[in-house]
């Protein structure tokens, strides 16, 4: 598999493809978003885990020709430790109170950590494979044999897939890659993690 | 090389293992109930919810001794120690693959104010806990893909043994209800306060159920009758996060990728999501249209078990194995008249068949579909 894209995104910063740029104070999401000139409302509505999820998918895609051709061949499958649990939070505390009970239900579904797949699917027309998975760390090696056995599936000839963790308390951490199907075996888990590490190869 | 099963369990409301839950379903029975009192709801429930020791019983009756596990993880290992013992693989070998399938894990530990126990309501920490209660030294995996995401646990951990990895795997799908997860589908009007209706005129919501089934599979060179699972794919609508695409366009293709290369007609049933909402039942509908399978006969379990999240694509495909060993196609409880804009072969009779393969099919938030195409004896 051949390993195209990459974006590292820690409390030190942003590395797109190997070039750093320093993380925007406060939201770096949002200010990246209006420091992009995007328009995408959607994203307003977004949880945390979705809005980085979503923004560092657009920094990583942002040169591809083509891009929101709808397609099928393209599978998005992230990982993380928390899963939801930044919107877990917030959605029990606003249960709690008797008088919010029924919130709005735009809240409950980012209780669900798959649905950063889905907003990523939706903006560039992917109709292709979307899986979440959880993990108790960023592991490289079952990150790389998860997309090669993603190819098992005829339809997948490229994945977006990666690392997008979120949690109370906790800097964000993300490692998303745009890989494909060519042979070229710089997509494995020593380049993986040394990206994970350093940011750059 | 086959990727068979080995044994399967599985615990729910209806029954603490397969046969018993089976036998219930065929005769028609649920305990899908209205709970006024529950949880101090401010609104009734109808929902398929264990008995307050219900849980407990059943990891006790498999003679697991109480770690401090909670009542998720009791119940999941529950219904993985007899599969476990069934089929003889030793769980403690690095050649075995834990994967458990849930949406919302131990999330009734988040406390007031969402304080607190932030570790163990990671389902990543029950995970662990699964694993390693049955000694395996492996990171089990976890897969969150909301409601497909039974479906989705036994299309990875096919392709984890099609890869040499491992040999066997343990999938183990279980979700429990709290406050927390009905008060989600409240606020979606997804409820219905009556037993559910799947694709009927009268449909007006879905409920909701606890289980877990659990699956333990392995690589063999030969089927030799076992049950295979053959291949499956996951689809996304791209359309929108919480409603069902109108044009069921990830379903049509998950089940378009499921079947390259089969021949439908070899299926006995689809077994379908059939979940009783209105836009659910109606984009199945469509997508099995626009597949070319809406002769096929088509089942759900929703009304006998509801909505059982993690546990769903587990619980179905389990059962619709039993099922199809007995020669029965299970009926659609709560079904009368039909209700969706493509005639389907949907029946609240039980259907005999002497087809040995079926498809399993769900949908979920986040706009994924899911397929699978189980056959008995393997090649396809």
């Amino acid at each position: 598999m051949r390993l195209l894209q990459y974006i590292r995104v820690n409390s030190e910063g942003i590395w797109l493809n190997g070039r750093f740029s320093a993380l925007p104070t406060g939201d770096w999401a949002e200010a990246l978003y209006r420091q992009d000139g995007i328009q995408y409302p959607k994203f307003f509505k977004m949880d945390h885990l979705c809005r980085i999820g979503w923004m560092a998918s657009e920094l990583l895609l942002a040169g591809e020709n083509d891009r929101f051709e709808p397609r099928t061949d393209r599978a998005v499958i992230l990982f993380n430790r928390s899963g939801s649990l930044c919107n877990d939070t917030q959605y029990q505390t606003t249960i709690q109170d008797p008088d919010n009970y029924f919130p709005s239900p735009a809240l409950f579904v980012y209780t669900l950590p798959n649905i950063v797949t889905g907003e990523i699917a939706i903006r560039n027309g992917y109709r292709g494979e979307t899986s979440c998975y959880l993990l108790p760390d960023f592991d490289a090696g079952i990150l790389v044999e998860t997309s090669r056995q993603a190819l098992q599936d005829p339809g997948t000839r490229s994945l977006l897939t990666g690392w997008v963790e979120c949690a109370p308390g906790q800097s964000d951490d993300l490692l998303l890659c745009l890989v494909d199907a060519e042979t070229e075996e710089n997509w494995n888990e020593k380049n993986l993690l040394q990206l994970y590490r350093y940011g750059h190869l | 090389m086959k990727i068979v099963r080995l044994s399967d369990h599985l615990v729910c409301p209806l029954g603490h293992d397969t046969e018993t839950t089976l036998e219930a379903v065929l005769q028609g029975r649920s305990e899908l109930r209205l709970h006024s009192d529950w949880q101090h709801l401010p609104e009734p429930v109808c929902a398929s919810l264990f008995e307050p020791d219900g849980i407990a019983s059943a990891f006790a009756e498999n003679g697991q001794t109480d770690q401090g596990y909670t009542r998720f993880e009791q119940l999941a290992i529950a219904s993985a120690a007899p599969a476990i013992a069934r089929s003889g693989i030793d769980p403690a070998s690095p050649r075995v693959l834990f994967v458990l399938s849930t949406t919302k894990g131990n999330v009734e530990l988040l406390g007031g104010n969402g304080a607190g126990q932030s570790e163990s309501v990671s389902p990543v920490w029950s995970a662990e806990r699964l694993a390693r209660h049955f000694g395996n030294p492996n990171i089990p995996l976890v897969v969150s893909n909301a409601c497909i995401s039974g479906l989705c646990a036994q299309i990875y951990a096919p392709r984890a043994l099609q890869s040499g990895r491992y040999d066997q795997a343990v999938i183990v799908g279980a979700d429990v209800l709290s406050s927390f997860i009905v008060s989600g589908f409240q606020s979606f009007k997804a409820l219905s306060q009556q037993p559910c209706r799947p694709f009927d005129r009268e449909r007006n919501g879905l409920n909701l159920g606890e289980g877990a089934a659990t699956l333990v599979i392995g690589r063999v060179e030969n089927a030799d009758g076992a049950w295979t699972l053959c291949q499956g794919a996951i689809r996304n609508d791209a359309n929108h996060i919480s409603g069902p695409s109108r044009t069921g366009e990830g379903a049509c293709q998950a089940l378009k990728a499921t079947l390259a290369g089969i021949c439908p007609d070899e299926a006995a049933m689809i077994s379908v999501h059939g979940t009783a909402t209105l836009y659910n039942d109606e984009m199945e509908a469509v997508a099995l249209q626009r597949a070319g399978l809406d002769h096929l006969p088509v089942n759900a379990y929703k009304g006998y078990l509801g909505h059982t999240l993690g546990a769903a694509g587990l619980l179905e495909s389990v059962l619709s194995m039993h099922a199809i060993d007995r020669g029965v196609i299970p009926a659609t409880r709560g079904f009368s008249e039909p209700g969706v804009s493509v005639p389907l072969q949907v029946s609240n009779q039980p259907r005999t068949t002497d087809k040995k393969a079926f498809i399993k099919m769900l949908s979920g938030f986040g706009g994924c579909n899911a397929a699978l195409y189980y056959r008995k004896g393997g090649t396809q």
